[in-house]
C-alpha cells in the first residue's frame, strides 16, 4: 500500500472546513435574510434595513467609530513601523516582537486592564464613552496596522531613496514622492484589517461601558429577540459592505507580495 | 522508509479502533444506568469545597451523624450518590450543564438541545407552559405524606399559593425567589433617593448608577417611574398595581422608551455582571440588583480588606418585581420514560431537602423556597441577635434588637430577633422595651427591644434575603410579555441605538466629508498618471 497525495487532495481538509463552517452558514444567513418568520420569500427585511432610522444611525455610528479608530491607528502605527524597519538594530525581529507581544494575551484581559488604567486617568470612564471605545479599539487593533506597514517598509528598496536624494530631493520630498507612494499597499491592507473588524467588535464597547449599540451588538440584539430574519439581513448588508471595501482595496495591494500574508 | 510508515499506520489504526470501542465497552457494563440531563443557571447550586470553619452548626435531622451542615462535595454528586444508594431498581448519572440567561436556554431548546429538567425564570416557565413543552409532575410528587417528598413537605405555603394561583403548580417546583431593588452606599445616596426607581435617572448621581442590561428588568423600572404617582398613592389596589406593571400597550411602551433613554444618558453602564464589582470597588454609588446578588455584594463589601464599606439594599417604594426560578421537566427530554421522571422528581426533592436548601442559600446568597424549622434555625443562626452568652462573639453589651416578622413565609408565629441596625427603623422616635430574652439558651441578659416597624424599605442582608411583609405587599409578579415581546424588544433596540435624527449634524457632515475625501483620494490615486505626472516607464520609453 502506497500513501500518496496529490496536491489537490492536500487541500481537502480546508475544503471540508470551508464548506461546513463558511459556505453552509452563509447559505443559512441568505435564506433567513430573504424570508419572513413563516419562511416565505420576502424583501421586507431589506427594505427594513434602509427605512429604519436605527439601523442607518447605527451603521453611521459604527462607521464613524471605526474610521476614527483607523485614523488613530494609522497615525500611531505609521511612524512606529517606519522607525522599526529603518532602525539599525540588528535583531529587528525582537523589536517587532515587543509590539506583537500584547496580541498573545487574551484581549478581554487586556481590555479589563485598560479599563482600570482609564479609570485611574479619567476618574469616571462612563463620561467619555466614545473616546474610550476608540482607545480600546486602537489598543486592540494596533498590531494589525503595524505589521503590514512594517513588512512594506522593510522591503522598500533603499537605493530608490538614495537615488531620489542624489537627484536633489530634500528629505521631505523623498518621503512624499518615494516612501509614501511605495507604502500605500501597506497602508491599505492595514486599513482593511482595522476598519472592518472594528465596525462589529462590540465586546470592547460593552466592557468599556459604551451603552450605544454598534453593528455587532445590533445584530446580537436582533438574534436575542429571536428575530433571525432582520438580524441576518443586517449581517448580509455588512458582508456586502466588507466585500465592496475589499474589492476597492485589492486594487491597491501589492499583488505578488501581499503584506497580509505575514500575519495570516 | 516504507516499512516504518506501515508500522506506524498499523499502530495508528489499532489505536483508533481501541479508542472507538472503549465507550461501547463502558456502556455495556451497566445497561441500567440512566442519564438525567439537568440544566441550571451558572453558579446556582452548591458546588462543595467548603472550608472546615464554614460549618453551619445547627441541628441537621436529615443527616443525623453530621455535626451540622457543610458542603464537601457538589450537590449534584451528593444527589447521584443518594439516589443510587436508594432502592429504585436502576442507577442514574447526572449530566449537569449551565446557561447564562433565559434567552440562551430558550434558544438552545429551539436549536434542538434536549434536557430532562431545567430551571428557568417565571416568565420562561409561563412561555414553555403555553407552548405545551412542560411535563406534568406526577400525582405522588405533591403528596406530603411520603417522607422523601421534601418539596411537597417543606415548600413555603406562601410560594405554593402563588404557584397555585398562577397555574404553575402542576408543572413547576419553585427553587429560588427574590425581589429587585437598589444596592446603594448610604454615605453617597440619601435614603429618599434610593427608595425610588427614579434614582436611575436622577442627575445628582449622573454616571454613578448602573442598570441591568436586559429588557425585562429595565422595562419594569421604567414602568415604576412612569406610574410612580399612582403607585405611591394610598388608594392603589393589588389588581391595579398588577395591571399597571404588566401593561404592554403601545402608549406605555412609548413612555417607557423616553424614560429608558433618559436612564441611558444618566447611568454608568448597562451591566449583566460587572455591576457587582463596580459597586464593591466604589466606582458606582448605587446599582439595580436582584436581591440575591445584593446579599453577595453586601457580604463582599463588608469583607473587603482594603476598603470595607457598609452597603444597603433598598426596595423602591413604588413596587418591586417578585421573581421565581423553578424546576420544570421537558416533554421531549423525559419522552414518557417513567424512570427518568422518577429521577427528575427525586432531584428536585433532594434539592428541597432543608439541609441542602441551606447549603445552596449559603453558597449562592439567594432565597430558597423551602420553609421549615431547619431553614428557620439557619436564619436565626445567621441573622439572629439573641446570642448564647457563652459564644465568643458576644461581648455582654446591651444590644438593640427588633423583631422581624416572617410569618408570611414560614407560617404563623415565626419571627426572629435581629440587630436593630440591620434594617432602617426610626430609632429616635421609638420607645424600646427592656426585655430578658434567650432563656432557652440559659441566657440571663436583657435586650433593648424596639417595636416591629409597620413598613421597612431599606436594610441589610437579612432584608434582602427575606423581604419584609411590607415589601411583599408592594411586589408584583411580572408576567410573560407574550405576543407583545417583539414590540418591547423593538423599543429596547430603539433605546440602545442612535437614530439618524439623534446625531449632531457636525458629526454627520464630518463623516460624510471623510468618506468623500477618501473616495476622491482613491480616484486621484487611480488616475494619478493621467492627472499629475506621466507614468515613469513612459518617460523612459520616450527618451529612448
Amino acid at each position: 500500500m502506497k500513501l500518496r497525495f496529490s496536491r489537490s487532495q492536500l487541500c481537502l481538509p480546508y475544503a471540508v472546513f470551508l464548506i461546513l463552517f463558511v459556505i453552509a452558514p452563509l447559505i443559512v444567513i441568505v435564506y433567513y435574510a430573504f424570508t419572513n418568520g413563516q419562511g416565505n420569500f420576502t424583501f421586507d427585511n431589506f427594505v427594513n434595513f434602509f427605512s429604519n432610522g436605527n439601523t442607518i444611525g447605527t451603521l453611521f455610528y459604527s462607521l464613524f467609530l471605526s474610521l476614527t479608530t483607523t485614523v488613530v491607528c494609522l497615525i500611531i502605527a505609521y511612524p512606529t513601523a517606519y522607525i522599526l524597519a529603518r532602525s539599525g538594530f540588528k535583531k529587528q525581529y525582537v523589536l517587532l516582537m515587543l509590539f506583537i507581544l500584547p496580541m498573545w494575551i487574551n484581549f478581554t484581559l487586556r481590555i479589563t486592564a485598560l479599563k482600570e488604567v482609564l479609570t485611574a486617568i479619567e476618574g469616571n470612564i462612563s463620561l467619555y464613552p466614545f473616546l474610550n471605545s476608540v482607545i480600546g479599539m486602537a489598543y486592540d487593533f494596533l498590531p494589525f496596522m503595524i505589521l503590514p506597514l512594517y513588512t512594506c517598509f522593510q522591503k522598500l528598496d533603499k537605493s530608490l531613496l538614495e537615488a531620489a536624494a542624489d537627484l536633489g530631493a530634500n528629505k521631505f520630498s523623498v518621503f512624499l514622492h518615494v516612501t509614501l507612494p511605495l507604502s500605500v499597499p501597506g497602508i491599505v491592507s492595514g486599513i482593511t484589517m482595522v476598519l472592518l473588524p472594528s465596525m462589529t467588535n462590540y465586546v470592547v464597547l460593552d466592557m468599556l461601558y459604551n451603552s450605544t449599540y454598534i453593528m455587532g451588538s445590533l445584530i446580537g440584539s436582533y438574534f436575542k429577540a429571536k428575530d433571525w430574519n432582520n438580524g441576518s439581513m443586517i449581517s448580509l448588508v455588512l458582508l456586502a459592505i466588507i466585500f465592496i471595501v475589499t474589492l476597492i482595496t485589492n486594487k491597491f495591494s501589492d499583488k505578488d507580495n501581499d503584506a497580509r500574508r505575514t500575519i495570516l | 522508509m516504507k516499512k516504518p510508515l506501515k508500522i506506524f499506520a498499523a499502530f495508528a489504526a489499532a489505536g483508533v479502533l481501541s479508542l472507538a470501542t472503549l465507550p461501547l465497552a463502558a456502556c455495556s457494563n451497566n445497561q441500567t444506568e440512566l442519564v438525567l440531563r439537568v440544566s441550571n443557571w451558572e453558579e446556582y447550586i452548591d458546588l462543595g469545597g467548603w472550608k472546615d470553619d464554614e460549618l453551619i452548626d445547627i441541628d441537621n435531622t436529615f443527616l443525623p451523624d453530621s455535626e451540622g451542615i457543610i458542603g464537601n462535595n457538589s450537590l449534584v454528586d451528593d444527589f447521584t450518590e443518594w439516589f443510587n444508594s436508594g432502592n429504585h431498581g436502576f442507577t442514574i448519572k447526572v449530566e449537569y450543564s449551565t446557561f447564562g440567561t433565559n434567552e440562551d436556554l430558550y434558544n438552545r431548546l429551539n436549536l434542538g438541545d434536549t434536557y430532562d429538567l431545567i430551571c428557568p425564570s417565571d416568565y420562561l416557565i409561563m412561555q414553555l407552559l403555553n407552548e405545551g413543552k412542560a411535563e406534568k409532575y406526577s400525582e405522588s410528587f405533591h403528596d406530603p405524606s411520603i417522607e422523601t417528598n421534601y418539596y411537597a413537605r417543606n415548600v413555603s405555603p406562601y410560594i405554593d399559593g402563588i404557584f397555585e394561583e398562577n397555574g404553575w403548580k402542576e408543572y413547576a417546583a419553585c427553587y429560588m425567589l427574590g425581589t429587585t431593588g437598589i444596592v446603594y452606599n448610604p454615605e453617597m445616596v440619601t435614603p429618599e433617593d434610593a427608595s425610588s426607581w427614579s434614582v436611575l435617572k436622577n442627575s445628582t448621581y449622573k454616571r454613578q448608577v448602573t442598570v441591568k442590561d436586559n429588557v425585562r428588568d429595565s422595562y419594569f423600572a421604567a414602568l415604576g417611574i412612569h406610574n410612580a404617582e399612582e403607585l405611591l398613592s394610598d388608594e392603589i389596589t393589588e389588581e391595579r398595581r398588577n395591571s399597571l406593571l404588566n401593561s404592554t400597550d403601545d402608549e406605555t411602551i412609548a413612555s417607557a422608551l423616553e424614560i429608558l433613554k433618559d436612564i441611558k444618558n444618566n447611568v454608568y453602564s448597562f451591566e449583566t455582571d460587572s455591576g457587582k464589582s463596580d459597586m464593591i470597588t466604589g466606582k458606582v454609588v448605587a446599582n439595580y440588583q436582584w436581591s440575591g446578588d445584593g446579599v453577595y455584594i453586601m457580604d463582599q463589601a463588608d469583607e473587603d480588606e482594603t476598603n470595607p464599606v457598609e452597603l444597603w439594599y433598598s426596595v423602591p417604594d413604588e413596587c418591586t418585581n417578585l421573581w421565581f426560578d423553578g424546576w420544570i421537566m421537558l416533554k421531549d427530554g423525559i419522552a414518557g420514560n417513567e424512570q427518568k421522571k422518577i429521577a427528575a422528581e427525586a432531584f428536585v426533592n433532594f434539592l428541597s431537602r432543608p439541609d441542602n436548601a441551606i447549603r445552596n442559600m449559603y453558597y449562592i446568597g439567594y432565597t430558597s423556597a423551602i420553609a421549615d424549622d431547619t431553614v428557620f434555625n439557619y436564619l436565626d443562626w445567621n441573622y439572629g441577635a439573641v446570642f448564647d452568652p457563652e459564644d465568643d462573639y458576644y461581648d455582654g453589651e446591651l444590644l438593640e434588637i427588633c423583631e422581624y416578622d416572617l410569618s408570611y413565609f414560614f407560617g404563623e408565629g415565626y419571627s426572629i430577633y435581629i440587630d436593630a441596625s440591620q434594617i432602617e427603623i426610626d430609632l429616635e422616635n421609638a420607645t424600646p422595651q427592656k426585655l430578658k430574652l434567650g432563656e432557652e439558651y440559659g441566657n440571663d441578659t436583657y435586650y433593648l427591644v424596639y417595636p416591629t416597624p409597620e413598613k421597612v424599605s431599606r436594610g441589610r442582608q437579612v432584608f434582602a434575603q427575606y423581604p419584609h411583609r411590607s415589601v411583599i405587599d408592594r411586589s408584583v409578579v411580572m408576567l410573560d410579555f407574550g405576543d407583545r415581546l417583539s414590540a418591547i424588544n423593538r423599543m429596547w433596540i430603539n433605546v440602545r441605538c442612535l437614530a439618524v435624527k439623534d446625531f449632531n449634524p457636525a458629526v454627520v457632515w464630518s463623516v460624510v466629508g471623510i468618506l468623500l475625501a477618501g473616495a476622491v483620494a482613491i480616484i486621484l490615486y487611480r488616475f494619478r498618471y493621467q492627472i499629475f505626472y506621466r507614468r515613469p516607464d513612459k518617460i523612459f520609453t520616450n527618451k529612448k
